[in-house]
């Protein structure tokens, strides 16, 4: 009877290890299969556009194949307009929104800090947030004219509010035990804003830059539609108007591009400032 | 009111011998404490008088509500009393006291070495003084593998440990601890117990210890003092006669200790009831 169990347990043993490597080779291919059902739908989609095009069905002088496009994207990458219009959308992007964020944050803090510089400041930002932040665009355009600097500073208006409401937000949740540390354990103020408040905050600040950065997209092609003869808003704008639906598709492709690169950085700046948060 | 001497206050970063000094002695005269006004107005602390001698093991013990912690937290300067003079000497100390709270508050986003230096940094310790004692601190509460990790990488022991090294760290004449075990599992606080008592005995350090455990403060403490609630008011003080170095393991079970928590738990049980009633009313 002994003897018996015990071969069965060794059995059972034998069996767990086999197991267990069938269920690590499944997990491992089912990772494989399950990034490749991930290509499925935009390839899918993208076939299906070519082959419907390519079998007469619609005017490709109108509706371009994917093809098409791929060809019209290197020519345009080739002759430079391309990287012109990427150059001048990211630089106003990038200046727009550290010009945005970084007093944002810092006002937020101050505001969580220093009830004055609420008190001050809550109704500014009450009357002026819900304002669609394009509808400031011809008064901009009138101010800073038709350069970068209209562009640059709408952007940075779309930012600031984001940030500002999550950075008070965070700061003002910190809870209160990490201030009766910081005080007993003899902080000076500078030494809160900078150790305590900026990094309690610090979570609720990259959750506001997230929501600016997709914000700042808007504002920013939106106003390269109507005000600016360089960006890719510009390009797909003129298009438009030009009737090259390739090239607009060419512009298409490259703006969702840069907000995918843009939000990947963001969530790699993330992960490097928060490590507490994401781990 | 609190009396540090000056030269001692600008030499903050000399430490002198552990044998010299004494702890901080604490003289609590007539202090009371009552928050909002009219209606509202609640009697936390009332006629609250007690000397605490230098390098004295004082738990505060009482029903929820006592003021325990308000008492706590005023000698922490993180409350101020409405009435009353709190005189503190901690000559000869690098600061007057640390606070230990209860769930640790070691700051999330910081790893243990930094939140341990913290309380060197807001007082600009310089550097190699500040590394020997960060150094020193972790040693003393066996975190030195761990000093790169984070909180939320720690058990609660280990973070509650953390917070212990941060306290002494600055070189405290009394050490303010509110419940600081409470939230632990029974055996890390027994574990975590016997080691303050140990830190305690050799560093000769006043230590004020909020519980609402009899077990605990008659455990650790030198004296207990009772408090009552609504208002809150210091009931009676019991001295603890148990020797020293003390087992906290080896005491918890002996009839000696059954028998004085008995007592205590009598007196103690009158106030819970009365508060319950009021509270009924």
């Amino acid at each position: 009877m002994s003897v018996e169990t015990m071969k069965m347990s060794e059995r059972s043993a034998a069996k767990v290890a086999r197991a267990r490597a069938a269920e690590k080779a499944q997990r491992k291919s089912g990772k494989v299969q399950e990034r490749l059902l991930y290509l499925v739908s935009p390839i899918g989609l993208l076939l299906i556009w070519q082959l419907l095009l390519m079998a007469g069905f619609g005017d490709r002088r109108f509706i371009p194949a994917p093809s098409d496009i791929a060809v019209r994207y290197y020519d345009e990458l080739v002759n430079g307009m391309l990287m012109t219009h990427i150059g001048a959308t990211v630089w106003r992007a990038v200046s727009g929104y550290l010009l945005g964020a970084i007093p944002a944050i810092a006002m937020g803090l101050l505001m969580a800090m220093y009830r004055p510089v609420r008190l001050f400041f809550d109704p500014l930002i009450a009357a002026i947030m819900p304002i669609p932040k394009v509808a400031l665009m011809p008064l901009l355009l009138l101010a800073l004219g038709f350069g970068d600097a209209s562009k640059i500073v709408l952007v940075a208006i779309a930012v600031f509010f984001p940030v500002i409401l999550n950075t008070y937000a965070g700061a003002s949740n910190i809870e209160r035990i990490y201030w009766d540390v910081a005080k007993n354990y003899g902080a000076s103020q500078q030494v809160l804003f900078r150790r305590i408040i900026f990094f309690g905050a610090l979570p609720m600040i990259f959750a506001g830059m997230r929501i600016a950065l997709a914000i700042s997209f808007i504002v920013l092609v939106a106003s390269e539609f109507v005000a600016s003869k360089t960006g890719l808003g510009y390009l797909i704008w003129s298009s438009w108007e030009l009737l090259q639906v390739d090239v607009m598709f060419v512009g298409i492709v490259t703006i969702g591009f840069i907000g995918l690169i843009a939000s990947a950085l963001m969530q790699e700046l993330q992960r490097w400032a928060i490590p507490w948060k994401t781990t | 009111m609190n009396v540090i001497a000056n030269s001692e206050r600008q030499g903050a970063t000399a430490v002198p011998a552990a044998t010299e000094r004494r702890g901080a002695s604490i003289d609590i005269v007539d202090v009371n404490k009552v928050y909002g006004e009219g209606p509202k107005r609640v009697v936390a602390l009332q006629d609250i008088n007690l000397r605490i001698e230098p390098g004295e093991f004082v738990c505060l013990v009482g029903p929820s509500g006592c003021g325990k912690s308000t008492l706590l937290r005023i000698l922490a300067e993180l409350d101020y009393q409405t009435s009353g003079d709190i005189n503190v000497d901690a000559e000869g100390w690098a600061v007057e006291n640390a606070m230990v709270f209860q769930e640790s508050g070691l700051f999330p986003w910081m790893n243990v070495e930094t939140n341990v230096r913290f309380g060197l940094d807001t007082r600009n310790v310089p550097r190699a003084e500040a590394d020997r004692r960060v150094e020193d601190a972790l040693r003393l509460v066996g975190l030195t593998k761990f000093r790169h990790h984070y909180p939320h990488q720690l058990s609660g022991g280990m973070r509650q440990r953390g917070a212990i090294a941060r306290a002494f760290v600055t070189d405290p004449g009394m050490l303010l601890m509110d419940e600081p075990f409470a939230a632990l599992d029974a055996q890390n606080r027994t574990i975590l117990q016997a080691e303050l008592v140990r830190l305690w005995e050799q560093t000769g350090r006043t230590v004020i210890y909020v519980t609402h455990s009899i077990d605990e403060a008659l455990l650790l403490g030198t004296r207990t003092v009772i408090m009552t609630a609504q208002p809150g008011r210091i009931k009676t003080i019991v001295d603890v006669p148990f020797a020293r170095p003390r087992d906290v393991v080896e005491l918890s079970s002996s009839p000696e200790f059954g028998k004085l928590k008995l007592e205590i738990w009598r007196v103690l049980e009158e106030e819970v009831n009365r508060a319950r009633a009021e509270m009924e009313r």
